[in-house]
């Protein structure tokens, strides 16, 4: 597992036709997802990285060496760059057999890194199919020899253009958990390009939110997504929050996982897990109503203390509302702040009289578990 | 009824033709991939020249060879003086012949398959760390390789039976040039050569029988399979 992960500074900008991209990001550690509408420019982006597209200006580093700069008349061919790419269809060799073609860059390329062969195979569940030719897979395994084939390449950041996108739902959810490993046990930083908020929600660290060629938000993935006013990046249907929570205790009888954040607890569908490890959890806006006093009668068993920490005001009928969980931030130093949005409509703000400030109950009717670390 | 001369006629044929194809296809593989692939300046003039022996007279195209590769011709002279070939009646004149005829059958089918090879493949090996050579070898070569097998079997068949260009550049020689396609019009040219020429016609027929069944070969069971993955994986 290599120490040192390097860091991908991007900064270039570019025109094709009546289309400006002009952008500037950093990508470390785990899962940067890069995400944005499609037309948004990621996938240019990805093949300028690559280094089969080159742009018109700037500069994009690799750790500490220089992949392309327009001043400086670099431009490293893309066989040199040590930089691998899953792109959305698998792009399998379909003379060669699987082993063939996840060792290509081994043979092929002669890089000989860090990440063996044997481990890769096991991470991505590919034993059973090493001398199968890519005709007889269905699309979700030649999506996983794909991944599996880029990583053992032995590169220094991995490219992902949006991997699923060609997969129909029940492929997606097959192919996510390898996703979810291979993201936090190769040690590998990847570059994820997706237009799924849920994706995003499952596996990135960092978020990078492209809009029209350019950047309109970057940063931890938890802190991008609360952002109220990304509504036309974002898509306003997808709105919500990730909360990150641990697991407290299970309740076998009534299958539930008891999760606590901050000074809260709530319940969800049981899942695997020890009291102590990780969860994190998607709460859409519209899951979430709100009761200025605790409610004592309900079905809804998920009840968290918040404060108000803004309203954003719409032209029509709906309102966002942005809370902070009690427990969590300024209440306590050693956990930093959670948010959680709730879109209510605008006559329910006026009428409870919700202002910035007000302590009140978040009453959340369903959860989605989008990840758990067990370390 | 396989008289010597038959015998000696048949394997000249075959001598010609696989020598022909032994220096026409590596030739074809280039220019074809050169033609498929890249832009450079005189990319229609070269696209021209190797298709000319496909439109001209074939007669034409050995005098051209015989301007060009006689004895006095301005190539075939400093052949002489620099290596000391001759190519001219000769029986490499007339592999040299059949080559250049045989040339645009066997170009055609390997270009088309060189334009299908799907060019993200080779992007893909190249984010790979392979190199420009190492993809061709490893991704082009081998998915344009039921191209390149037609190809040669279209282009032996032609060098196996090229008439016009070999008597025009190689004349007809008895054991040195006289190919089966000469042999059967030498026979014809005799008043009790009838015999002959049906026997060679027949061996020719023969000959056209296999050949016709190796080209198959990679278009067979396994040729069809092979086809298919190509265009289902790529394109997908």
């Amino acid at each position: 597992m290599p120490t040192g992960t390097a860091v991908l500074e991007v900064d270039i900008s570019h025109r094709f036709e009546a289309f400006r991209l002009e952008v500037r990001f950093r990508a470390g550690a785990g899962v940067t997802a890069l995400f944005g509408r499609s037309g948004a420019g990621k996938s240019t982006l990805v093949a300028m990285v690559a280094g089969l597209v080159k742009p018109d200006e700037g500069t994009i580093r690799l750790g500490d060496r220089q992949l392309y700069d327009s001043d400086g008349g670099i431009n490293v061919p893309a066989a040199n760059r040590r930089v691998a790419v899953v792109f959305q269809e698998p792009r399998l060799f379909p003379h060669l057999s699987v082993w063939r073609n996840l060792t290509y860059g081994r043979w092929a390329g002669r890089r000989r890194g860090s990440q063996d062969p044997a481990s890769v195979i096991e991470l991505l569940g590919l034993e059973k199919m090493l001398d199968r030719r890519p005709d007889g897979l269905s699309g979700g395994e030649a999506q996983r020899v794909s991944i599996g084939r880029a990583l053992l390449a032995d590169p220094e950041i991995l490219l992902m253009d949006e991997p699923l996108s060609q997969l129909d739902g029940a492929r997606r959810a097959e192919i996510l958990p390898w996703l979810d490993r291979l993201a936090h046990e190769t040690g590998v930083p990847i570059l994820y390009v997706s237009h799924a908020l849920d994706e995003v929600a499952r596996l990135a660290d960092s978020l990078v939110v492209l809009s029209e060629g350019a950047v309109v938000a970057s940063g931890q993935v938890e802190d991008v997504m609360r952002r109220i006013d990304l509504g036309p990046a974002t898509g306003r249907y997808e709105a919500g929050s990730l909360l990150n929570g641990t697991v407290e205790a299970h309740d076998v009888e009534f299958r539930l996982t008891r999760v606590a954040i901050g000074d809260g607890r709530i319940e969800v569908p049981a899942i695997d897990g020890q009291a102590g490890d990780a969860v994190r959890m998607r709460i859409r806006a519209r899951d979430v109503a709100i009761a200025p006093e605790p409610v004592d009668r309900t079905s809804i068993r998920n009840c968290l203390a918040a404060e108000i920490s803004g309203i954003a005001e719409e032209e029509g009928a709906f309102s966002e509302v942005q809370m902070c969980l009690a427990g969590t931030g300024t209440d306590s130093p050693d956990s930093e702040a959670q948010y959680l949005r709730a879109r209510l409509t605008r006559k329910s703000v006026s009428e409870l009289g919700l202002k910035t400030g007000n302590r009140v109950y978040a009453l959340i009717k369903a959860v989605a578990v989008e990840r758990q670390a067990g370390r | 009824m396989l008289s010597p001369e038959a015998v000696g006629a048949l394997l000249l044929s075959l001598k010609v033709a696989l020598v022909a194809l032994s220096f026409a296809l590596p030739l074809a593989i280039f220019i074809a991939y050169a033609l498929a692939r890249w832009r450079f300046p005189g990319r229609n003039l070269l696209h021209i020249a190797v298709y000319l022996p496909l439109v001209l007279p074939p007669v034409v195209t050995g005098y051209l060879l015989l301007v060009a590769f006689g004895p006095n011709g301005f190539a075939g002279r400093w052949l002489a003086d620099l290596f000391g070939i001759e190519l001219a009646f000769r029986w490499t004149g007339a592999t040299r012949a059949a080559g250049v005829m045989a040339f645009p059958l066997l170009l055609r089918p390997i270009m088309l398959s060189f334009q299908n090879v799907d060019r993200r493949l080779e992007r893909a090996a190249e984010t790979l760390g392979a190199s420009p050579l190492t993809i061709f070898v490893t991704v082009s070569l081998p998915l344009a390789l039921p191209g390149i097998m037609a190809g040669a079997a279209l282009g032996f068949a032609k060098a196996l039976g090229e008439f016009g260009a070999t008597i025009t550049f190689a004349a007809n020689i008895p054991g040195e040039t006289r190919t089966l396609a000469l042999a059967v019009h030498t026979a014809l040219q005799q008043p009790d050569g009838d015999r002959l020429a049906l026997g060679l016609a027949l061996l020719s027929i023969a000959v056209g029988v296999v050949a016709i069944g190796l080209a198959e070969l990679p278009f067979g069971r396994s040729g069809k399979r092979k086809a298919m993955r190509a265009d289902g994986n790529g394109r997908a």
